[in-house]
């Protein structure tokens, strides 16, 4: 089946089924391996991309409730001038990341986060449910608190 | 990249001013510019001698780029970072021209072990490769200035390397290290200079942004699950549920009419499809219809395997360690203090599933995959396809998680076996549930204390017997002396001063394959020691940490608790239903500390607010990291302490993704203050793992200073504490 996709900005056309998860599709027909596999079940978060601006799971939605809208992958997050997004740079200046597998997942929910949230509080934060593994949890508030300060 | 690096450059004043607690508190950065980020692609360069490479481990362009090898995996523990930082202290160049790049296991194969063991594990990253790394810095710097003493046939004596240059003062002469690195390449030296001491150091002890990050905040950095290489296909695996059982038959009707379906491989112990893409090879192998030998252990429980340890501490011990003589102070009649304690066998569920990506051919085979072992890795490519380990090619990629379990290659060797029938370059995933059905346990165990106090409240004897798994037997290396010091380490090497003290154990395995969990014996040894070592300054009715402190000598524990003692209000009171616990250790080679404040409910609801960690490693390579170790071992410790646990029924594994083998998140995230009180000295300490040790008994013996009540098991998820008795 002919599955039309919007991702980071740019529409492609996949022949995939339409129940394969949005998360394969990212890495393994359009090669954006950023979006990360952690559990296929929603439970970790590593797999989390923005589908019309919130944050979603990708390992639990079908291309087919994806086809047609506005996907953004950690990949697509940046400017297009290569301008970091503002928890990008705020990841950056507190050193988040460990190993760095979850982070992607992190900061797409970061950033859906401070979009409805622009000056979310601790227990906004807490909300957060994505797994860190390496336990980055007390950098990422930091940094999302220095998001939200340096945010335009 | 271009603006990467301004970007990098420009946070990092930023960053070091907001870098809070530890060493870097109050410490006015000196304007250090960033090195350059690793590049996302981390595959190491499998040719030999480049040009202008002044040894193995320095290449200098003439643009005056440095490049540094890095021996050692990066996952997370920021060896990658520190590696650099100890080449380059000697090289005395401008760390801002500083490039990394992973070395390359089979270039180390060929080359007569240039790169040393590149093994990084037991929190090695630094504590064993720092010589080494600042010979290579210094070896080169030497030879650089050799080189431009011979252009200027003036002796070396009269030159000087400094920021990237070498010097000759008196004529005012100059030549930059990219001018002069060919020849310096062409340099031998009669004898390898002298490194510097630690008092000399300029760029290490500084809190260095990480050179990994930039490429892990943007999905560039690749993870051997992101390797692809020409006509790949993508393999999905499922191992016989109980370990040591066998595939009986597969049934692939399920796989009519399924597309993109490339081959079902059938191995000993293990079904596979193979596919054009993971999730249809995923899909595939939840088609097919496997029935299983499930072997002797298919009636194994955790109840079962409970009971042996526990019956365990009752055979004779093997022992450990003795001084003095407990057996007439037990047998004296005199009040005996006694406890036993449990944990069960835990994953180490690194975020991202093992996998492994080979392509093998009839005379070369490629391997791109994240393991903290890669000549290990190598060797064992050797073994699995047959070929000469010069023709085997380990891509190592950044590690998404580690603790101990990217240190054997599994996947890999299912990996060559899938490709050898297929005949194409193939990439194997784990699915969650295969990595913690097929990972390699930390060990179940129990023990059981007795002691004796004298009359001034002190121990007078204390009795420590383990029963544990043995990992050596489990990965089939010898046990020497019928005890393998990760069996006791945490008991075996306590400072406290007790005149009669015995440690013994006995090793006895399950089915289930055992291994190195971050912090290793620590991460059971601490909980039981420091956990009866409260209930004796209980018992004595003496403060937790004044107990402690009374029976220390050496300068790192003293330091390591006073510090403890200073920063987290120790002496100062808590509300009711709130307490504070400390506990103490020496874990890879540092000592760790942790005070930990707990709240627990009225309904026993248990809620750690706080952790103040102190430790002391000796030396210091980079503090932010190891602030962030610290950090990190702290919640690794407490994701084990709340819900650790993995439980078997019928000889499987019960908890195999994270909706039951729960992890620590965001709501549940103490604050973690850390403070390095290195005290310098001959040895350097390891840091990856210490930081796990502590974090176990510091909240039983904080839920004990709130409640009384005293946990002897964990999970707590399975403890009630309105059950236990009050003491
Ligand atoms: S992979 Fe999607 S939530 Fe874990
Ligand atoms: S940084 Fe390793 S899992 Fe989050």
């Amino acid at each position: 089946m002919a599955v039309t996709l919007k991702v980071n900005g740019k529409t492609q056309t996949l022949d995939v089924e339409p129940d394969m998860p949005l998360l394969w599709a990212l890495r393994d027909e359009l090669g954006l391996t950023g979006t990360k596999f952690g559990c296929g079940i929603a439970q970790c978060g590593a797999c989390t991309v923005h589908i019309n601006g919130e944050a979603m799971r990708s390992c639990s939605v079908p291309v087919s409730t994806a086809a047609g809208k506005d996907i953004t992958t950690i990949e697509g997050l940046a400017g297009p001038d290569g301008k970091l997004h503002p928890v990008q740079a705020a990841w950056v200046a507190e050193d988040v990341p460990q190993c760095g597998y979850c982070q992607s997942g992190q900061i797409m929910s970061a950033a859906a986060l401070l979009k409805q949230k622009p000056n979310p509080t601790d227990a906004d934060i807490d909300g957060i449910t994505n797994i860190c593994r390496c336990g980055t949890y007390i950098r990422i508030r930091r940094a999302i608190h220095r998001a939200a300060t340096t945010k335009a | 990249m271009g603006h990467m690096d301004t970007l990098s450059r420009r946070n990092f004043i930023v960053s070091s001013l907001s870098t809070a607690g530890g060493l870097a508190l109050g410490f006015a950065m000196p304007g250090i510019a960033s090195a350059r980020p690793l590049t996302g692609a981390p595959w190491s360069n499998d040719a030999g001698a480049v040009a202008n490479e002044v040894n193995a481990w320095i290449v200098i362009d003439p643009d005056e780029t440095i490049t540094i090898r890095i021996p050692h995996s990066e996952m997370g523990q920021g060896a990658a970072t520190a590696n650099p930082m100890l080449v380059a202290e000697e090289l005395e160049c401008d760390w801002a021209k500083i490039k990394g790049e992973f070395a390359s296991p089979n270039r180390n194969v060929r080359e007569n072990n240039v790169y040393k063991d590149q093994n990084t594990v037991g929190s090695r990253g630094v504590a064993t490769s720092w010589q080494y790394l600042q010979q290579a810095g210094a070896s080169a710097r030497v030879r650089l200035v050799q080189a431009a003493a011979n252009r200027w046939s003036v002796p070396a004596s009269e030159c000087v390397a400094e920021n990237g240059a070498v010097l000759h003062k008196a004529s005012n002469r100059k030549f930059t290290y990219g001018q002069l690195a060919a020849d310096a390449a062409k340099i031998t030296l009669d004898k390898e200079p002298e490194i510097k001491k630690p008092g000399e150091f300029k760029l290490l002890g500084k809190p260095l942004p990480r050179l990994d990050t930039p490429v892990k905040v943007n999905g560039e950095a690749k993870f051997g699950i992101d390797a692809k290489v020409p006509n790949m296909t993508y393999a999905a695996i499922i191992s016989c549920p109980v370990v040591g059982g066998t595939v009986a038959s597969v049934d692939e009707s399920g796989l009519k009419g399924k597309r993109g379906i490339v081959k079902v491989v059938k191995l000993k112990d293990a079904v596979a499809v193979v596919a054009d893409n993971t999730w249809r090879a995923m899909q595939g192998l939840d088609a097919l219809k496997i029935e299983w030998n499930y072997g002797p252990a298919a009636n194994s429980d955790s109840a079962q395997f409970k009971q042996m340890y526990r019956d365990t501490l009752n055979e004779p011990m093997i022992q450990a360690r003795k001084d003095g003589d407990v057996t007439p102070v037990l047998a004296s009649g005199a009040k005996i203090i006694e406890a036993t304690y449990e944990v069960p066998h835990l994953a180490h569920a690194p975020m991202e599933p093992l996998n492994a990506t080979v392509n093998l051919q009839s005379d070369r085979l490629d391997v791109w995959i994240g393991t903290q072992n890669a000549l290990g890795t190598l060797q064992q490519g050797v073994r699995a396809s047959g070929l000469k380990p010069e023709q085997v090619f380990v891509h190592n990629a950044y590690l998404g998680g580690g603790f101990g379990r990217r240190s054997t290659n599994d996947e890999m060797v299912q990996a060559i076996a899938i490709a050898k029938e297929i005949g194409r370059p193939v990439k194997l995933t784990w699915s969650r549930e295969q990595d913690i059905r097929g990972d390699r346990y930390r060990p179940q165990a129990a023990a059981r204390f007795r002691a004796v106090l004298g009359a001034d409240g002190m121990p007078q004897a204390l009795e420590a017997k383990v029963a544990v798994g043995s990992i050596n037997r489990s990965q089939g290396r010898p046990v020497e002396n019928g005890i393998e010091g990760q069996a006791v380490d945490g008991i075996v090497n306590s400072p406290y001063k007790i005149p009669n003290f015995y440690v013994g154990g006995v090793m006895k395995n399950t089915h289930l394959p055992v291994s190195f969990w971050r912090s290793v014996g620590g991460s059971q040894n601490c909980f039981f020691y420091e956990g009866f070592i409260d209930e004796l300054a209980h018992a004595a009715g003496k403060d937790p940490y004044q107990f402690r402190r009374a029976m220390v000598e050496r300068k790192d524990f003293v330091g390591v608790l006073e510090k403890l003692h200073e920063t987290s209000g120790w002496d100062t009171k808590l509300p009711k239903g709130r307490g504070r616990g400390i506990a103490v250790a020496e874990n890879h080679g540092s000592v760790v500390g942790t005070v930990a404040e707990v709240t627990v409910g009225d309904r026993d609801q248990i809620r750690v607010d706080r952790m103040v960690v102190a430790v002391d490693c000796y030396h210091v390579v980079n503090p932010k990291i190891i602030e962030a170790q610290m950090e990190s071992g702290a919640m690794f410790g407490l994701t084990a302490v709340l819900y650790g646990e993995n439980t078997v029924k019928a000889g499987q594994v019960q908890e195999l993704n994270f909706d039951t083998y729960r992890i620590v998140q965001m709501k549940e995230a103490p604050k973690v203050e850390v403070h390095l009180v290195p005290s310098g000295g001959a040895k350097w300490g390891g840091i990856g793992e210490c930081g796990t040790a502590t974090i176990a008994p510091a909240i039983v013996n904080a839920i004990f200073a709130a409640t009384g009540k005293r946990v002897r098991e964990l999970p707590l998820k399975n403890v009630k504490l309105s059950q236990l008795a009050s003491l």
